[in-house]
């Protein structure tokens, strides 16, 4: 696993240059902490070239740091079928929490479709914003719940519609 | 009524870019052509199982398009299960895909196991019968897809077929956990009770009966050739798209891709035990297609009576239960992880069920939760499959999918 990190990043870096990414190899599971503003080129290499073909995704993730912390993470959970390699990708965007100022991360659903659900469900549910989503409308809640429930700063409104929901 | 007194409303303005996507759709829906027809396919409608909603825009008997609506049972389990403790999450686990509960509470313990790194612990007997009881839940989970996709498209025999025999293990699941649907049997480092005794025998039997049973379950639909023209080369997905589209578990088998991940991460106790992974063949029609699907399902059975069987062996010989085996030894009074994160996966019997946990210092409960349900992303395929499909052969698409709402929107 250690192994197969160090060689995507020495891909990466020969690809993009040496600020694209970073290793974060604190847990069980390393991860790429990747550039956002390379985010779908770097997708798109990884998913096309013949040395990692990471064609699957498995699951995206938007993770609130934290009110101190000031940022928002999303993980790209990504698999190859052709070699059985598992890779994780951070993206860390910094962000103030104000509503009308959403945490903004180009979108990937170009690169597999997967990604156009998943990104609704961070949207709706974090408000993590996607540039270049084709369709990013709520996907679990109504499309008119006020609010972003899995941020820890979230507080639900007293009423929604004249029913009680608190 | 006090309101909420964070202000919402720049969400109301008509440029903001948030609410963008949503006018496009209700433009778009607006602006439908005056041969097209919109129709409500749900969220109250049987072959949907469950509540989901698909908007349809039709043109006489012809799909154009297909809009699905989910989240009508989200009962958010991401929020909770950052507010409890890892223990106390497994119970809403067996709530996410309601008809193998047993293998999620799995996957979810798997997770919290490695990141204690005591997962090379825990005694062979305990994995057996994990495997053992998630095997059982996998076949009582593909009789429902098998037994209501013959409801979906007009055979109603072997929905009762299926049902009568689901029933001897939803018996036999109560009777080792107390519960008939949600277990809460697995729990982090052990079990909740070792196996009652004499389950092995009841379990013995049961596989006895059930061998010609199935026999007779194939004959009555595989080749039923009113089944196959339903079925055959309707709603074919290549592989690539399946791929492309995060389908796993018989859904990306039958469009010919051998990817199953028992075998592939080679989880608990599965290297020991011997089975095969059936994938698609396009027999009857093209690879992929519903009857495919189907298939792989029918032949998957088999194989967990197989996983079943060597199970029962070796916990009635060499892993035979002693008086004092505690299945609870290894439950961690206090669940310590340190702060990192984790993902996890396993083979549900719809697909890859996956688990992210993003883990806090000094703390049992976990910051982040993110669960990927595998019918998440086989339903996400739909829209792509009914493209100028007929009506009546949407139906028989989506029963091959076999979705679970309760993991689609958990």
């Amino acid at each position: 696993m250690e192994e197969l990190i160090t060689r995507i990043h020495a891909l990466l870096i020969a690809q993009f240059g040496e600020q694209v990414a970073t290793i974060e190899s604190s847990g069980l599971q390393p991860a790429l902490v990747v550039d956002p503003a390379l985010l779908p080129q770097v997708c798109l290499l990884l998913r096309d070239h013949e040395d990692t073909y990471f064609d699957f995704l498995s699951c995206i993730s938007a993770v609130d740091d934290g009110i101190e912390a000031g940022t928002f993470t999303v993980v790209y959970h990504l698999a190859s079928i052709p070699y059985n390699y598992q890779l994780t990708l951070k993206v860390v965007v910094p962000n103030d929490r104000r509503l009308d100022n959403l945490p903004s991360v180009p979108s990937v659903s170009g690169v597999w479709r997967t990604a156009d659900w998943h990104e609704r469900e961070a949207f709706d549910l974090m408000g993590v914003y996607f540039e270049g989503h084709p369709d990013l409308r709520r996907i679990l809640l109504p499309e008119d719940w006020e609010g972003y429930p899995l941020r820890k700063d979230y507080e639900e409104a007293e009423m929604y519609h004249g029913i009680a929901i608190k | 009524m006090q309101l909420s007194t964070r202000s919402t409303d720049n969400m109301s303005l008509p440029d903001n870019p948030y609410r963008h996507a949503q006018r496009v759709y209700e433009e778009r829906l607006a602006a439908i052509g005056a041969e097209e027809m919109i129709i409500n396919m749900g969220p109250q409608h049987p072959s949907t199982h469950g509540v989901l909603r698909l908007q349809l825009i039709t043109d006489g008997e012809l799909v154009k398009e297909v809009i699905p609506h989910i989240g009508y049972l989200h009962r958010c389990f991401e929020k909770h299960a950052e507010s409890m403790n890892y223990g106390k999450t497994i119970p809403f686990t067996d709530r996410m895909d309601y008809l193998a509960s047993m293998n999620n509470s799995h996957a979810f313990v798997m997770g919290v196991e490695r990141m204690l790194g005591i997962d090379q612990q825990i005694p062979k007997r305990i994995e057996y019968i994990r495997v053992l009881v998630c095997e059982l839940n996998r076949i009582a989970s593909h009789l429902i897809a098998i037994g209501t996709y013959g409801i979906d498209i007009g055979a109603f025999t072997p929905f009762m077929w299926c049902f009568r025999d689901r029933e001897h293990i939803m018996n036999m699941l109560e009777w080792a956990s107390g519960s008939r649907m949600l277990y809460n049997y697995i729990w982090v480092g052990g079990l909740f009770y070792d196996l009652p005794v004499d389950f092995e025998s009841r379990c013995g039997e049961f596989i006895n009966y059930f061998k010609p049973k199935l026999v007779e379950l194939d004959e009555l639909l595989t080749a039923n050739q009113i089944f196959i023209s339903r079925t055959a080369n309707i709603g074919t997905l290549p592989a690539d798209v399946a791929i492309n589209y995060g389908c796993s578990g018989p859904m990306l088998r039958a469009s010919g891709i051998k990817w199953d991940l028992r075998r592939v991460d080679n989880y608990s106790v599965y290297p020991e035990i011997e089975f095969d992974i059936p994938v698609g063949s396009g027999e009857m029609g093209s690879l992929g297609d519903c009857w495919d699907r189907f298939k792989v399902r029918v032949d998957e059975i088999r194989e967990s009576v197989r996983i079943i069987e060597q199970c029962l062996e070796r916990l009635t010989r060499e892993l035979k239960r002693t008086a004092d085996f505690d299945p609870r030894a290894l439950v961690p009074k206090k669940v310590n992880v340190k702060a990192q994160d984790y993902y996890v996966r396993a083979e549900n019997p719809k697909g890859e069920l996956g688990f992210y946990f993003v883990t806090q210092e000094k703390s049992d409960i976990p910051k982040r939760v993110k669960a990927r349900g595998p019918s998440f992303h086989n339903l996400s395929v739909l829209p792509e499959l009914a493209k100028g499909v007929l009506i009546a052969d949407l139906v028989a698409i989506l029963g091959s999918i076999d979705i679970v709402l309760g993991e689609v929107d958990r």
